[in-house]
């Protein structure tokens, strides 16, 4: 990788300077980079060296890009696991009030933390749940999005109308929707269960009852993210040849062949990337839990997120140390989670 | 860390969306010298209800009346949010309120964090002088008095005097009479007898004061919700909800509550006085004699229902302490104290305000004056307002059974003990 992309630069910036003494390094450079591309330790060094005094303009143009970066996401990261390392809570660490300033007195603690947090069991209860609701949205979600996808891949009369009304939930602000469909939720006064008692069926507890909570808080954020994967899933069918489907169909393909050998490869690279993306989404979704349900009844839908919040700013003094070692540990979950992701497809042959 | 700052930021955008506050409140707020006259902006967080929030911005915005160089700036902040809304204003400096009305249990927390300015020592005197106890120990942390109490409360059992009659029973005083009358109800009216809120573990109080027992023991720092007594409480919970005496939900309770309530839906709730006048805004109580207040329930043990209530405090950051402070006095004065028990049927603090005609004829005052006398005062430790998030989890696993009222009570006491580090 190294090796194709320092090639083409220095090609590029070779052809200018041809005859000089730059050139003449920058073949060499060349050479060294074909060798090394092989990716032993010390090549990769010696590689980012000349990389950088290749490409050093590169840097410097996208140097305000990683130093913003840097300093609102980097620098917050670092603080967090730093954090995850102390005993901070509100009581200790530095504020100012007024013209008051307090100092900060918290202490270094090494990984405490984080055995508490793994040895408690409420870590495992609420990685299992968080497992669970992160594979059914984003399974179902998937599922819908390809049917919905595949329905308005086809020309037919107000087509434009169709694809309006269904990206209408994705338009509408996550907390706007998830409060009216707690609305329809309400047990006594809920639309849903109004309507269940007309048709004689008695009424059902979505929010009451842990079982139909969980049922309800995977609706609402299906509800949330089918518009998303349709349209993504849209874009990709329409790259898909046409003739690829005149020739099955010439050849006697059956609408379920066609769709599995044309249509679902066809889409591979589109899915494989939403997939990826709406499992960090839902793993992370915080505002459909907490707005919804409160990770109630009781703690049933508390997810890791939800949990994390719960001790940085429930409890008094609020816990920031705990709270950063949940949310360091949902990182490192999470990037365990990419990896495999990315070796599994490797594996299949995807680039990725 | 990362997951709390997006969190934190959701909030705030949640806050800002929600109350739409923001502002400038410390700019122009530049107080006053001694003895000179008040000048500035002040910027009251108040946590009324729906029912009462027009009468306390009309209550606080008068006070320009008498100080007429100070602008008040009133924004109601839900009760709900208000504790973290509270805190990430004080903790962050920017935008914080210089006044803020505080549930009882939220002062010694916050003066412990150092957020409180203390009360002048003229008014403090006067606390003591002029206030019913129980409240003025409210406002008090580790012997200095940060915040001045503005109403009291308790929780009553409010009844529907026309069902009840209907059903031929009268106001039950045990949680037994409760059961029997609910069946009475429900036989004759086929209406519901009791709502009782399983989303919020304040109304759990009754249940375990009623077996005598208490969430903590902070004489002797110990855990006592999963004694015995507690044990009986949840099973007591429970048991309203099997036999069908009370109705319940896992959300949005309040709602539900007063709905119910308000439409004879059910005869009985358990409430307090900020509930009053919403209450009476209700089909069924166009004529206000309709409602009746009666002690909570007694448990195997006795009666007990908690002492609640709001306290006024000034943020120790504020930039016009002098004229916030003035406010706090007169949004504690006898004279607003006698108009909101009127408008509001609100409980005043100040001992004298009860001898006024306004109050005496109110009877919700006449009914909630004694209960509270003989209310359950609540620790006043810092972390009171902590232990009712992991309540609220037992209880509503509880209540709605999830969890076995055993298991309930032992989580909760597993959970306070961490929030009360070094208890038993």
């Amino acid at each position: 990788m190294a090796a194709h992309t320092s090639q083409s630069v220095a090609k590029a910036a070779g052809d200018d300077v041809e005859n000089n003494d730059a050139a003449a390094r920058g073949r060499s450079r060349l050479a060294d980079g074909r060798n090394t591309g092989t990716g032993n330790k010390n090549g990769a060094r010696g590689g980012l060296r000349r990389a950088l005094a290749t490409h050093w303009y590169a840097w410097t143009m996208i140097a305000p890009v990683v130093l913003v970066l840097g300093v609102i996401i980097g620098w917050p990261l670092v603080r967090g696991v730093y954090l995850s390392l102390t005993d901070a809570n509100e009581r200790n660490v530095a504020r100012t009030i007024g013209v008051r300033h307090i100092d900060a007195t918290y202490r270094f603690v090494g990984l405490d933390n984080y055995t508490a947090v793994l040895g408690d069991p409420v870590f495992l209860q609420r990685l299992v749940w968080t497992v669970v609701w992160t594979v059914a949205c984003v399974s179902i979600t998937f599922t819908i999005g390809l049917a919905l996808a595949n329905m308005l891949n086809r020309d037919f009369r107000g087509r434009a109308a169709y694809r309006m009304a269904l990206i209408l939930p994705w338009a509408v602000p996550g907390f706007v929707s998830v409060f009216a469909w707690r609305f329809l939720f309400n047990r006594d006064n809920g639309i849903l269960n109004k309507v269940l008692d007309g048709g004689g069926i008695s009424a059902i507890p979505w929010l009451d009852d842990p079982t139909w909570a969980k049922f309800s808080v995977i609706a609402v954020n299906v509800w949330l993210g089918v518009p998303f994967m349709m349209v993504a899933l849209l874009g990709g069918l329409q790259s898909i040849p046409g003739e690829l489907y005149e020739a099955a169909e010439m050849d006697g393909a059956t609408p379920w062949q066609r769709f599995r050998h044309i249509t679902l490869p066809g889409l591979r690279s589109v899915s494989m990337t939403v997939i990826l993306l709406s499992t960090i989404w839902t793993f992370n979704m915080f505002p459909v839990i907490f707005l919804l349900t409160r990770g109630g009844p009781g703690d049933s839908t508390e997810i890791l997120v939800t949990q994390a919040f719960r001790e940085a700013f429930i409890t008094s003094p609020r816990d920031f140390a705990t709270s950063a070692t949940w949310g360091v540990l949902i990182l490192a979950l999470l990037m365990i989670f990419a990896l495999v992701y990315r070796r599994s497809l490797r594996k299949q042959g995807e680039v990725w | 860390m990362r997951r709390g700052i997006a969190a934190t930021a959701l909030v705030a955008a949640l806050a800002l969306a929600a109350t739409a506050c923001g502002g400038d409140s410390k700019d122009d707020g530049q107080g006053t010298q001694a003895g000179g006259e008040l000048s500035g902006t002040v910027t009251w967080w108040d946590t009324s209800n729906d029912a009462e929030k027009a009468s306390f911005q009309k209550i606080a915005e008068a006070f320009t009346a008498k100080h007429p160089k100070v602008t008040v700036k009133y924004v109601n902040v839900p009760y709900g949010d208000a504790q973290n809304k509270i805190k990430n204003a004080f903790s962050s400096g920017s935008d914080a309120p210089d006044v803020i009305r505080a549930d009882v249990g939220w002062v010694a927390d916050f003066a412990s964090l150092q957020y409180l300015d203390e009360v002048p020592a003229e008014t403090a005197g006067k606390i003591d002088a002029e206030f019913l106890p129980q409240a003025a120990a409210s406002g008090k942390y580790e012997g200095k008095s940060y915040a001045v109490p503005q109403v009291i409360d308790t929780l009553g059992l409010f009844y529907n005097k026309k069902m009840l009659a209907d059903a031929g029973v009268q106001p039950p005083a045990t949680l037994e009479e409760l059961k029997t009358a609910a069946a009475a109800i429900k036989a004759k009216t086929g209406k519901a007898g009791l709502y009782l809120r399983g989303d919020d573990s304040y109304w759990f109080l009754p249940l375990i004061y009623g077996e005598g027992g208490d969430l903590v023991d902070a004489k002797n720092k110990t855990v006592t919700v999963d004694n015995p007594a507690g044990v009986k409480a949840f099973k007591a919970a429970r048991d309203l909800v099997t036999s069908g005496a009370a109705l319940t939900n896992a959300t949005d309770g309040w709602t539900n509550m007063q709905t119910a309530f308000k439409s004879g839906e059910v005869a009985m709730m358990i409430n307090g006085p900020w509930a009053v006048a919403d209450t009476y805004a209700g089909d069924q109580f166009k004529d206000k004699a309709n409602l009746g207040v009666a002690a909570v329930p007694a448990g195997s043990v006795k009666a007990g229902a908690p002492q609640g209530g709001h306290d006024l405090a000034v943020y120790a950051g504020s930039k016009n302490t002098a004229a916030a402070h003035a406010f706090v006095d007169y949004m504690t004065s006898q004279e607003v104290q006698v108009q909101t028990a009127k408008e509001l049927s609100l409980l005043p603090t100040r001992t004298a305000a009860y001898e006024q005609p306004d109050v005496k004829g109110s009877e919700m005052v006449q009914f909630f004056k004694p209960a509270v006398d003989k209310a359950v005062e609540r620790a006043w430790i810092p972390e009171n307002g902590s232990l009712f998030e992991p309540l609220k989890v037992e209880y509503t696993k509880a209540i709605t059974g999830s969890s076995s009222p055993e298991d309930a009570a032992k989580a909760a006491g597993a959970e306070f003990r961490k929030i009360l580090k070094g208890w038993k």
